[in-house]
C-alpha cells in the first residue's frame, strides 16, 4: 500500500492545486491557473482509465473516445441552444457510459494485445465519425457558445467564472478520487484486482468475471466522459483531434507514467507529462529529444512509475 | 516534508519569469514549429524575424518584442499558448495562425480579452462571414478565393472536363467548393483522400486514367504535394495537364529540384503573390530574404511579413498609444502599408480585397526554380462571405 | 465493370499489401518471439527512408543508396537493441510501450534536427521511372511492379527461412514457447538479436521502397505504425503467414474501397450523403474489418501456439 511519504505528496498535490487559482496571480503566473486546470482534465480521464488498466489488467487504448463523446455531447446541445447542465451532463455521461458498454461488451471477449487493438479500433471509428459530421465544423471542431447552465427556476447558477470552473473541476476530481478509493477498497474493487491477478480462481469461485469486468469498463469510460463535459465546458471548443489515437496513447501514458494502479497515480503522471513538456517547450523546439529519453529513463530507474517512488517495499 | 516544499518552490520559480518594461510593443506571434509542418511556421518566423531587421526593432516610438509560440499543429496546443499568450506574456497583439482549425479554437481567448488578432494564413468562412469580430483581421485570403480563380483560369482555356483530387478535411473541402463555384465545365470524378495519412494515391490515380480528363485539379498543402505529383508522372499520366493550389510553393520547389521532377515547370497555380511581383515594397522582401536565408520567400513568409509591417503602420498611427484599442483597430482598417502584394485594402468583414493571378512554375537566371506572375484572373476580389458579417 | 482498370486496381492492392507485409512480419516476428511491443518499429522504417535517401544523393546512385543503407539500418537495430531495448525485454507490457513511446519522441526529434523538418526527396532512377504497356490499355508502372516483386520474393524467403531452415526451426520454437528454447541451451540473445535485425531490414527495406514514390519524411512511422498493429492482430501474433494473409487483405480492402465504394454508394445514397458519407466510411473499414475478425476469431486468423 501507499506509504507515508505518497500520501503526504498526494494530499500536498491536491493542496497545490486548491491554492492555485490564488497563488498563481500572486507570483505573477496567472497562466498557470489555466495549465493546472488542464492537468486536472487529463488527470480525470487517466483516473477512469486507470480503474481498469491499473486494477483491471485492462489496457484500452482508445480511451479518449470516451472522452470525446461527453465532450461532443455538451458542444452539440449547446450548438442547438441547449445549455441546461441537468440535461447536458446526464446525457452525455450516459451516452460514454452506453458506448463503453457496448464497445467493451465486444472488446472483452478479447486478451492482451487483441483487447488493445480492438479497443483502438472502435475509437478510430468514432473519431472518423466526428469527422464526417459536416454540421458540427469536421476537422476544424466546434465551438461551444455557452457553458453549462445550472439555474433553477429564477435561481442562477452558473460556471461562467474561471474561479468557478476551477474549483467545480477540482471538486468534481477529489469525489472521484474518494469514489474511486471506496470502490477499490470495497467487493467490487476486491473482485477486480482478484481478475487482475488470476481470473480462473474467480471464475471457479463461481464470480461471474466477465460482468464484473465489462461493469468496470462502462464505469471507466462514464468517467472519461465526465472528463469530456468538463472539458467541453472550460476549452469552449471541441475537436475532433480530442478522440484521435495518439490522444488515448497520451492518457495510456500519464496513467503509466504516474504508476498504473495507484489511487493517485493518474493525478501524478498527468501532472509530470503536461508540466515537464510545458518546461520542455520553454527551452527549445526540439524539446521532444529530451523529454523521450525522460521517459525511457522512468520506466528503467522508477519501476512502477513515479507513484512507485513513493511507495514501500511491500509492492502490492 | 522540507525536500518536497523545496522542489516545488524551484518548479514554481523555473516556471515563472521577470515582468518586462513597457515601453514596448509585444507581439504574440503562433505558429507551427514542431512536426514536418514546421517547415511552413520557420518560413513565417524567418520572415517576422527579416522585418524585425528592417524595422531596426522600433514601430514608431516602441521596441518590438515579438514572442513565438508552437501551436504543435493542434487545435488544442494552440488554444493553450494563446492563453499563455494573453495572460501570461501580456501581449498587446496576436498574429499567426496557419490552420483553421487552430485558429478558430483560439480565436475566442483572445477577442475575448478585447485584444487584436491578426491571422496571417488562415481564413475559415465563419470568420469571414457572420461570426466576423472588428478585433479580427486576416492578411492572406478567404479560403475560397484561390479556388475559385483557378475555376476562372480553368474556363478561360476551355477545360470542359475536370477531375478533382483533395484531402477529405475542412480545407480540402473548401478548396473544391471553390473551384466548382466558378467551375464551368463537368466535373467527371472526384476523390477526397484521407488526411493526412494516406500517402499513397494509386487507386485515384488509376482512376484518373479511365476517366480521361481534359485536366486534373488537386490540393495537397505541405509535404503530400511532392508526393501525389511524383506519383501522378510516375502513372503516366503526364500528358494529362494538372492544375494545383496551394500544393507547389517556395518550400516545397527545393525539393522538387532535388528530386529532378522538371515535369512540374510550367505547370500553373493560382495564388495573390509572386516572388517576382514588380513593386519596390517585394523586390526589397525579396532580395533581403534571399540574402539572410539563402532561398526564396514563400508566400506564408510574404503574408507575415506583410503582418508586421501592418502592425507597424498602425502603431505609428496611434504614436504608440495601444491602449486605446478603438483607434488602434481603427488605423489597422486603413491599412496604410506598403505591402509586398502592391495594391492592399481591407474589405467590411476585415479580409484583404486584393488581385488574384496566374502563377507559373520557372527557373530563375540561376536555374533556381520558383513561381512567376501571369496575368489576372479575378480583380480587387471581395470574398463571397464578406455580405453576411454585421459588425 | 472495366476489366482492365479492375487489373490496374489489384496490382495497387498487391503492392500496398506487399509494403505492409515487409513492415508487419519484422513488428510480428519480435511480438511473437520476445513478446516485446515495439512501437518504434515505425522508427525503424523512417530511418530506412532517410538512410536511403542520404545515401542515394550521397552516392548518386539509387541501388547504391539501398545496398549501403540495409546494412546501416542493420547495424542501426543492433546497436538499439543491445542498447536500449534488451534492458526490457523482461519487463511487462506497459513499461514497453512507454519506454517505446519516448524512443519515437527521441527519433523523430533526432531526424528533424539532422535532416531539418522538409525531409528528403530523391528521384526515380530512369530504368525504374517507365512504364510497362501490356494490350492496349493496361499501363503499369515498373516501379511499382519491382515492388510487388521484391514484396514477393521477400515474403516467399521468409517463409522459407521460417519452415525449412534451423534458424526458422527455432524461430517457430520461440514464437511457441519462449522459455523452453532457452532451456533447451539456444543462446536466446544472439537468436532474439537476429530475429531483430531481420525485423529492422524488412521495415527499414519498406522505408526504403516507399522513398522514391513519396519522400523519407519526420513522423511517416507513425502513419502506418497503427496498420502494422492492425495487420499482426488480424493475421496472428507471430504468424508469417497470418501476417502475409492479413497485409493482403487490408491493401486490397483499401485500394478497391477507394476505387469502387463512392460507385457503389452512389447507388444507394443520394450525392450529397454519399460524399460525406463516402470518405469517413471507407476510413473506417479497416477498423471494421478488425473488429469483425476479432469478434469472431479473438487471436486473430492464424494465431501461433502458445503466444499470449
Amino acid at each position: 500500500m501507499d506509504t507515508a511519504v505518497g500520501k503526504v505528496v498526494s494530499i500536498s498535490l491536491l493542496v497545490i492545486f486548491a491554492v492555485m487559482p490564488v497563488l498563481a496571480p500572486l507570483v505573477g503566473e496567472p497562466y498557470y491557473v489555466d495549465v493546472f486546470a488542464r492537468i486536472m482534465l487529463w488527470a480525470m480521464a487517466a483516473l477512469g482509465l486507470n480503474l481498469i488498466l491499473g486494477f483491471g489488467g485492462m489496457v484500452s487504448f482508445g480511451h479518449a473516445a470516451y472522452v470525446g463523446v461527453g465532450a461532443y455531447t455538451v458542444g452539440i446541445l449547446s450548438h442547438h441552444g441547449v445549455s441546461s447542465g441537468f440535461l447536458q451532463w446526464p446525457l452525455a455521461i450516459g451516452l460514454s457510459g452506453i458506448f463503453a458498454a457496448i464497445f467493451g461488451a465486444i472488446s472483452l471477449r478479447t486478451r492482451g494485445i487483441y483487447f488493445i487493438m480492438i479497443t483502438l479500433a472502435f475509437s478510430q471509428m468514432l473519431y472518423f465519425l466526428a469527422v464526417s459530421l459536416e454540421q458540427y465544423g469536421s476537422n476544424d471542431g466546434l465551438l461551444v457558445p455557452e457553458r453549462s447552465d445550472f439555474s433553477i427556476g429564477t435561481l442562477h447558477a452558473g460556471i461562467d467564472d474561471d474561479h468557478a470552473i476551477y474549483y467545480v473541476i477540482l471538486c468534481i476530481l477529489v469525489l472521484c478520487l474518494y469514489a474511486k478509493s471506496r470502490l477499490i477498497a470495497g467487493r467490487f474493487g476486491m473482485i477486480l484486482k482478484g481478475i487482475k491477478s488470476n481470473e480462473t480462481r474467480l471464475q471457479a469461485l463461481g464470480v461471474s468475471t466477465y460482468r464484473y469486468r465489462l461493469a468496470a469498463f462502462t464505469l471507466s469510460g462514464m468517467i472519461c466522459g465526465l472528463s469530456g463535459v468538463l472539458f467541453a465546458n472550460f476549452e469552449g471548443f471541441v475537436s475532433p483531434d480530442l478522440m484521435h489515437w495518439t490522444r488515448s496513447g497520451e492518457v495510456l501514458i500519464m496513467v503509466i507514467l504516474g504508476g498504473a494502479g495507484m489511487l493517485f497515480g493518474p493525478l501524478f503522471g498527468a501532472t509530470v507529462f503536461l508540466l515537464l513538456s510545458e518546461v520542455l517547450a520553454r527551452f527549445t523546439d526540439y524539446w521532444n529529444i529530451i523529454f523521450g529519453p525522460i521517459l525511457i529513463l522512468v520506466v528503467l530507474y522508477a519501476k512502477g512509475g513515479i507513484g512507485g517512488l513513493f511507495r514501500g517495499r511491500n509492492r502490492g | 516534508m522540507c525536500r518536497y516544499l523545496l522542489v516545488l518552490w524551484a518548479l514554481i520559480s523555473i516556471l515563472s519569469t521577470p515582468a518586462v518594461a513597457s515601453e514596448t510593443v509585444r507581439i504574440g506571434f503562433v505558429t507551427t514549429l514542431t512536426t514536418g509542418a514546421a517547415v511552413i511556421g520557420e518560413d513565417m518566423r524567418d520572415a517576422v524575424k527579416l522585418a524585425l531587421d528592417v524595422m531596426n526593432g522600433k514601430m514608431g516610438p516602441l521596441k518590438v518584442e515579438v514572442i513565438f509560440e508552437n501551436d504543435a499543429f493542434n487545435p488544442q496546443t494552440g488554444k493553450q499558448v494563446t492563453e499563455k499568450l494573453i495572460k501570461r506574456d501580456e501581449v498587446d497583439v496576436v498574429a499567426g495562425y496557419i490552420w483553421s482549425h487552430v485558429l478558430l479554437a483560439s480565436a475566442p481567448v483572445v477577442l475575448r480579452s478585447g485584444k487584436v488578432l491578426i491571422s496571417v494564413n488562415a481564413g475559415p468562412s465563419k470568420l469571414a462571414g457572420a461570426g466576423c469580430h472588428p478585433n479580427f483581421f486576416n492578411v492572406s485570403w478567404q479560403n475560397d478565393q484561390i479556388p475559385m480563380a483557378m475555376g476562372e483560369v480553368l474556363n478561360r482555356r476551355g477545360v470542359k472536363s475536370l477531375y478533382v483530387i483533395a484531402p477529405n478535411y475542412a480545407a480540402g473541402k473548401d478548396m473544391v467548393a471553390g473551384v466548382e463555384r466558378t467551375f464551368r465545365g463537368v466535373v467527371v470524378g472526384k476523390d477526397m483522400t484521407a488526411w493526412p495519412d494516406q500517402i499513397d494515391w494509386s487507386a485515384e490515380l488509376t482512376k484518373v486514367r479511365a476517366t480521361k480528363p481534359e485536366a486534373v485539379f488537386i490540393f495537397y498543402p505541405g509535404k503530400h504535394g511532392l508526393s501525389f505529383i511524383k506519383q501522378y508522372t510516375q502513372a503516366g499520366l503526364a500528358d494529362i495537364p494538372l492544375y494545383s493550389v496551394f500544393t507547389i510553393d517556395a518550400l516545397s520547389l527545393p525539393r522538387f529540384q532535388e528530386a529532378g521532377m522538371e515535369e512540374i515547370l510550367g505547370t500553373d497555380m493560382t495564388m495573390f503573390w509572386a516572388p517576382d511581383m514588380g513593386n519596390i515594397k517585394n523586390k526589397e522582401f525579396v532580395e533581403r530574404f534571399k540574402s539572410k536565408y539563402g532561398r526564396y520567400p514563400s508566400f506564408y513568409a510574404a503574408q507575415s511579413y506583410d503582418a508586421m509591417f501592418l502592425i507597424k503602420s498602425a502603431v505609428e498611427a496611434v504614436e504608440g498609444d495601444l491602449d486605446d484599442v478603438k483607434a488602434f483597430r481603427a488605423s489597422l482598417e486603413k491599412a496604410d502599408f506598403d505591402s509586398v502584394r502592391g495594391e492592399f485594402k481591407f474589405g467590411p468583414n476585415h479580409f484583404p480585397i486584393q488581385n488574384f493571378y496566374t502563377r507559373t512554375v520557372v527557373r530563375d537566371s540561376e536555374d533556381v526554380w520558383t513561381t512567376s506572375l501571369g496575368e489576372v484572373v479575378l480583380q480587387q476580389h471581395a470574398d463571397v462571405h464578406a455580405s453576411e458579417c454585421k459588425m | 465493370m472495366d476489366i482492365v482498370l479492375f487489373i490496374e486496381q489489384v496490382l495497387n492492392g498487391l503492392q500496398l499489401g506487399v509494403l505492409l507485409f515487409l513492415l508487419a512480419a519484422g513488428l510480428t516476428l519480435v511480438f511473437g518471439i520476445m513478446n516485446f511491443i515495439n512501437l518504434a518499429h515505425g522508427s525503424i522504417y523512417m530511418i530506412g527512408a532517410f538512410f536511403a535517401a542520404y545515401l542515394t544523393r550521397l552516392t548518386e546512385s539509387f541501388a547504391l543508396g539501398i545496398l549501403l543503407a540495409l546494412p546501416a539500418v542493420v547495424f542501426f537495430a543492433l546497436v538499439l537493441e543491445r542498447l536500449v531495448l534488451r534492458k526490457f525485454y523482461e519487463r511487462d507490457h506497459l513499461d514497453q510501450v512507454l519506454a517505446t513511446f519516448g524512443l519515437i519522441l527521441f527519433f523523430n526529434e533526432g531526424i528533424r534536427l539532422i535532416w531539418g523538418s522538409g525531409g528528403i526527396a530523391i528521384e526515380l532512377p530512369t530504368y525504374l521511372d517507365g512504364f510497362i504497356v501490356l494490350g492496349s490499355d493496361l499501363v503499369i508502372s515498373t516501379y511499382r511492379l519491382v515492388i510487388v516483386c521484391v514484396g514477393l520474393v521477400v515474403a516467399i524467403s521468409l517463409y522459407g527461412l521460417v519452415t525449412y531452415t534451423r534458424l526458422g526451426m527455432l524461430i517457430r520454437a520461440g514464437a511457441s514457447n519462449r522459455r523452453m528454447v532457452g532451456l533447451l541451451g539456444v543462446n536466446v540473445d544472439v537468436l532474439f538479436a537476429v530475429v531483430f535485425s531481420i525485423g529492422a531490414m524488412l521495415a527499414g527495406l519498406a522505408g526504403m521502397l516507399i522513398a522514391p514514390i513519396g519522400q523519407a519524411q519526420v513522423g511517416m512511422g507513425e502513419q502506418v505504425l497503427i496498420l502494422c498493429f492492425v495487420v499482426i492482430v488480424i493475421g496472428g501474433i507471430g504468424s508469417i503467414r497470418g501476417a502475409f494473409i492479413a497485409a493482403i487483405l487490408i491493401g486490397f480492402i483499401d485500394t478497391m474501397g477507394r476505387a469502387y465504394f463512392d460507385v457503389l454508394l452512389l447507388k444507394i445514397l443520394t450525392v450529397n450523403a454519399a460524399e460525406t458519407a463516402g470518405p469517413a466510411l471507407s476510413s473506417m473499414g479497416v477498423y471494421l474489418l478488425m473488429a469483425g475478425i476479432l469478434v469472431f476469431r479473438p487471436r486473430g486468423l492464424f494465431p501461433a501456439q502458445g503466444v499470449k
